[in-house]
């Protein structure tokens, strides 16, 4: 399993490709569409990230000292956010989800989306990843 | 439209000549807030430059000629509503403050356990929530007209709904999200017979159309200064003042008083009543001119390029084949609201920003109306006198794009 920094590393690199906002998009919205969905009955205001104008559910499960996230959104754009967020966090440590700092956001440019103003609310998912993650800490 | 220039208005607007993601801005999102002339910024610069002191204490020039500017300033923005006195004019930061100012010294004073407050289902939350706060406090109780699939307010539920028990109804003037007109004076008329006054949220018409609050009749009257292109943190709350009088004040402080001692504090007169601390002083000014501008243009002028603006957008949305219009009512301002098949409205005005158009998207601060509609929202479009035909056909073409991007 690759570290958070290689994935990341592997994404920026990936969007460094890109030679306008339109194929950097068509890309995410593609991505969107390999999200581990998160399974139907999770999709309950427990599992609702609030601050999204669009609708976002996360799940999170921990085994064997890994955590993995699941996840839905009713918008495709945000959709693949979150399937980038997953792509570089699932499968990984407690510890080192906890400490990711996740400059990858920036460096592919999209950290107008991680500004308090944005309806996508990207910080409130990274947010509610990392606090469910800190709940599988001894 | 002969006689309107928009090429030349649109030299007026600073932030016009912007680059977005690398296009030119299409700002369409007016009904959110509206973009500032050059006019209406040179006039706080000139405060701040030139007369910069506090209003209404200090002998010396500068107080004086600060304190008859924002003065004239009240005596101006009463004649450009037709307001009585300028004493009516209450200043405040905007409508949702004008509205809790209502809710909180007219509620304290006529709302006692079991009165009612008569609202509509298109009202933004400022419109509700203060009312919920004053039913919470006093045991009140809330009733909202209902809307038919147009978005246009029932007026026959309305009648139903005035009872003796009513002390108040405070209705939108033009829905931000729908851009439904209301028949105001219509409704206005109907709660005067039952002895019932009204407040009108002009936050949506005060830009658009001649608001005249003696003609109207109406009681209240708010607005806030930035969606009629002046600053933000400036807004208007007009009231007769037969009731004004009877209302207790809202904050207290400086300004306010006539007298104060420990034992007993004397309350100034109107408006002063209502207007505790240092007032927010360049904001009248800013106000007053952006009144100026309009008028140097014409109000008429602007209302009628403005009406082409929406029909021309109507039309050519139209066009569209999976588009849904959301508020279809007969007479509408400003405002197209839409979906586009079960696209979800952030997708589309993510897209649209890639290609530097400005839409508001989401349920535009008015989430039971959305629920009406059973939508998560809708993507807006709320046109200006700035904009132009040339900026609808280049929306267009952004959601062609959006849509094939998106399904």
């Amino acid at each position: 399993m690759p570290t958070i920094n290689e994935i990341e590393n592997e994404i920026i690199e990936e969007f460094t490709m890109f030679e306008d906002w339109n194929t950097k998009y068509e890309y995410i919205i593609d991505i969107g569409k390999e999200l581990p969905l998160i399974d139907e009955k999770y999709k309950t205001d427990e599992y609702k990230v609030s601050g999204c104008q669009s609708q976002v559910w996360i799940c999170t499960e921990f085994k064997d000292g890994k955590v993995y996230f699941t996840a839905d959104s009713d918008a495709i754009i945000t959709k693949g956010i979150i399937a980038l967020l997953i792509m570089v966090l699932s499968g990984q440590k407690p510890e080192d989800i906890l400490n990711a700092d996740l400059s990858f956001v920036e460096k592919i440019g999209m950290k107008e989306h991680l500004s308090i103003n944005r309806a996508n609310g990207l910080s409130a998912m990274i947010n509610r990843m990392k606090a469910e993650t800190s709940k599988f800490i001894k | 439209m002969p006689d309107f220039d928009v090429k030349k208005i649109r030299e007026d607007f600073p932030i016009l000549k912007r680059f977005i993601n690398g296009k030119p801005l299409i700002y369409f999102d007016n009904a959110a807030t509206t973009q500032k002339p050059q006019y209406v910024l040179d006039s706080v610069d000139n405060y701040y430059k030139n007369l910069n002191s506090n209003v209404h204490r200090g002998v010396h020039t500068l107080s004086e000629e600060a304190t008859n500017e924002y003065e004239s300033a009240r005596e101006s923005i009463r004649k450009y509503i037709n307001a009585g006195k300028s004493s009516e004019i209450i200043f405040v930061r905007g409508t949702t403050e004008a509205i809790n100012l209502v809710a909180s010294s007219f509620g304290s004073e006529f709302f006692n356990a079991g009165d009612e407050i008569i609202i509509s289902a298109i009202e933004h939350h400022s419109n509700i929530v203060p009312w919920q706060m004053l039913c919470e406090r006093k045991n009140a109780k809330l009733k909202v007209i209902p809307v038919d699939d147009g978005g246009e307010i029932l007026i026959d539920e309305y009648k139903k709904l005035l009872t003796e028990k009513t002390k108040l109804v405070s209705v939108v003037h033009i829905s931000n999200a729908l851009g439904t007109q209301n028949p105001v004076k219509e409704i206005i008329q109907i709660a005067h017979n039952a002895g019932v006054p009204v407040m009108i949220d002009g936050a949506q018409s005060i830009q658009h159309s001649k608001i005249d609050v003696r003609e109207l009749d109406v009681d209240f009257f708010a607005f806030s200064g930035h969606k009629v292109y002046a600053h933000t943190g400036i807004g208007v709350l007009y009231g007769k003042e037969s009731l004004l009088n009877k209302m207790p004040p809202y904050h207290g402080g400086g300004e306010m008083i006539k007298s104060v001692s420990f034992e007993k504090t004397i309350y100034n007169d109107l408006p002063y009543k209502f207007e505790a601390g240092t007032p927010n002083i360049e904001g009248p000014i800013s106000l007053k001119s952006a009144f100026e501008y309009i008028e140097n243009i014409g109000l008429s002028k602007i209302e009628q390029y403005e009406d082409e603006l929406l029909e021309y957008a109507t039309n050519r949305l139209s066009e569209i084949k999976n588009i849904r219009f959301i508020g279809t009512a007969k007479e509408k301002k400003s405002v197209v609201s839409f979906l586009c098949g079960d696209i979800h409205p952030y997708d589309t005005g993510t897209i649209l920003n890639n290609l530097g158009i400005a839409v508001r998207t989401g349920h535009h601060c008015a989430e039971p109306i959305m629920k009406r509609f059973n939508i998560p929202g809708t993507v807006r479009a709320s046109f200006s006198f700035y904009n132009t035909k040339e900026e609808i056909d280049l929306l267009i073409e952004g959601i062609i794009k959006a849509n094939k991007m998106l399904s």
